[in-house]
């Protein structure tokens, strides 16, 4: 090869090598974009926020005085209504996750039913409160209470849970089931003994995300009626007059915080905004700490599970 | 008729390398008639084979013979699959149950036939577990049975004194060789009547294999062996008979000696001696 060719042979590869950069600086900015839209939304709520977090915030029920409205009847509405959620979500997703993977015969009725599965996940989260409402609260009478929002969201979140629950059992090799099987274990025992233990991290972490969405949704749980100003607190969980009172907190009216945000940032005076931020303030830091969870969950228990 | 031959090709070669001695082989199993299918493709054309009692017994042949097919037939693995389906039998000594028959629950038959397969398998769970397995789902909850049960399996499969103080590890933990050899002890576990191995070796160093091989010869006597191997000389090694498999077919049976030695079919021969295969 001469010195010309030499030459333009690398003139050539400097000119492909500014596609290469472009293309790392175009994706940089991409992810910039996502990223400091995120972080400056939350510094931006952190500033404004701050100030009013502080123990009497998280204690206080909401108050017509800005400086004296705290977020108590919110986060415990939040948590009381998570806990439903998963209690109906993860053995309703699971079990069917587990079915369509180790029991449903493999023919089009399954496969029409994974197709719809799939596309449940899509669905606008208000269609799920109108469905709740002329469900829950009308047909079933449950009322506009922490039972019928926490049914309503375990609806909105099963399709993770069972997508998640079938892409863990899918990665249990298949040699796994075949050593189980050949021990004249019975397709029950496989689910119970190999199954579920060997996809629970995969699940946790399918549960988690789902929650972590559900308890941000603001439009399904209005659609139900959550109240938007609540100023007492549903009976302790499991503590009424057995049998029947154990189950009075239930039905109580409840608010959860996205509500109690969205009410705030809805008032005239300046004071409820800096409200609103210090309740998003402490949403997100709930989410975060869920999704951290799942991380250190997942972590702990991949661990033990080696092929 | 195929039977018949072979029944005289054993006579025959029993003269021949002097093992007229031995007391007469025990029935253990019997393949009669055997088809099988996956969907519209038959796999195997009327196998006829038995299986004595205490021996070994190797399947040889090409990839893609059906011998690992064959193999899965006598612990109904196949069923686990949907659109397979058997033809014919495999009887069972000595109750003569026989193992394909759709009213015999392919739990019963796996729960009397163990088996142990191409790769090392071991559950994601204790070295203890993996060996306690099957006694677990047999209902065994006797915490001294199962104890007893699975140093002996453990033994059995020359592997206690590796892990005997380790048994709360990983059965991950342990090297391809330990590993199988974990498998072997969970498939002893349940003192099974017959044991089938599917290419137990494929997946091991030669050092782990010259262990395994030397296991399966002294568990033959306790346990009747059933193994699938793609190498001859492994055949050759550890087993009392062999059995030839072409294209679904099994083209013959008899002693291993004889077999290596004065195959009856060009078949055979062609393949032993690496002309064909």
């Amino acid at each position: 090869m001469n010195q010309q060719d030499i030459q333009s042979m690398r003139s050539m590869i400097s000119a492909h090598k500014r596609w290469d950069m472009l293309f790392g600086v175009l994706g940089m900015l991409a992810l910039m974009l996502a990223l400091m839209t995120f972080v400056s939304l939350f510094l931006d709520m952190t500033i404004n926020g701050i100030g009013r977090i502080n123990l009497d915030f998280l204690t206080s029920f909401p108050s017509r005085r800005a400086a004296n409205a705290g977020i108590l009847s919110a986060w415990v509405g939040s948590v009381l209504v998570m806990f439903v959620t998963a209690c109906a979500a993860v053995p309703m997703g699971v079990a069917a996750g587990v079915y369509l993977e180790e029991y449903a015969p493999k023919n089009w009725v399954t496969d029409i039913i994974e197709i719809n599965v799939t596309n449940l996940a899509g669905v606008p989260s208000i269609i799920y409160g109108l469905l709740a409402l002329g469900l829950f609260v009308y047909t079933f009478g449950l009322g506009q209470s922490i039972l019928t929002a926490g049914l309503t969201l375990a609806l909105l979140i099963l399709p993770v849970v069972i997508v998640a629950t079938r892409e863990a059992i899918r990665a249990i090799p298949q040699m796994i089931r075949e050593g189980a099987y050949a021990c004249g274990a019975t397709t029950w025992q496989v689910v119970r003994d190999h199954i579920i233990p060997y996809s629970s991290p995969g699940i946790l972490t399918g549960v988690i995300i789902g929650m972590a969405r559900a308890i941000g949704e603001t439009a399904p749980i209005i659609t139900v009626g959550a109240l938007t100003f609540i100023a007492f607190l549903p009976p302790i969980p499991f503590s009424g007059d057995p049998p029947a009172g154990v189950f009075d907190w239930l039905f109580a009216p409840f608010t959860v915080m996205p509500i109690q945000m969205f009410n705030w940032t809805s008032r005239p005076e300046a004071a409820f905004l800096d409200n609103a931020a210090a309740a998003g303030f402490i949403l997100v830091l709930m989410t975060l700490t869920m999704n951290g969870l799942a991380i250190w969950l997942r972590y702990r228990l991949r661990k033990n599970i080696k092929w | 008729m195929m039977m018949k031959t072979m029944t005289n090709a054993l006579a025959e070669t029993n003269a021949l390398s002097g093992k007229t001695t031995e007391a007469a082989p025990v029935l253990k199993a019997e393949a009669k008639g055997l088809n099988f299918f996956y969907g519209a493709f038959q796999a195997l054309k009327d196998i006829n084979m038995p299986v004595y009692e205490k021996k070994v017994t190797s399947l040889i042949g090409p990839s893609g013979c059906g011998k690992s097919t064959y193999l899965r037939c006598f612990n109904r693995m196949h069923d686990l699959y949907p659109g397979n389906r058997y033809e014919g039998a495999i009887e069972f000594h000595p109750d003569r149950t026989d193992l394909l028959s759709k009213a015999v629950d392919p739990i019963e038959v796996r729960m009397r036939i163990s088996m142990v397969f191409q790769k090392p398998n071991p559950f994601p769970k204790s070295i203890f577990e993996n060996v306690a397995y099957g006694l677990r789902i047999r209902g065994e909850s006797a915490r001294s049975v199962i104890d007893d049960k699975v140093e002996a399996a453990l033994k059995g499969a020359a592997l206690w004194g590796e892990v005997k103080d380790r048994l709360k590890d990983l059965g991950a933990n342990l090297s391809g060789g330990q590993q199988q050899r974990l498998c072997i002890a969970r498939a002893l576990a349940t003192d099974p009547e017959l044991l089938l191995f599917d290419e137990p070796t494929s997946a091991l160093d030669p050092i782990a294999t010259a262990n395994i091989e030397e296991l399966i010869s002294e568990l033959k006597e306790r346990v009747t062996i059933l193994i699938v191997t793609h190498n001859m000389q492994q055949a050759a090694r550890i087993s009392d008979y062999t059995a030839y498999m072409y294209l679904g077919k099994m083209i013959e049976f008899g002693v291993t000696d004889q077999i290596f030695i004065k195959p009856r079919r060009k078949e055979t021969e062609d393949y032993i001696t690496g002309r064909f295969g």
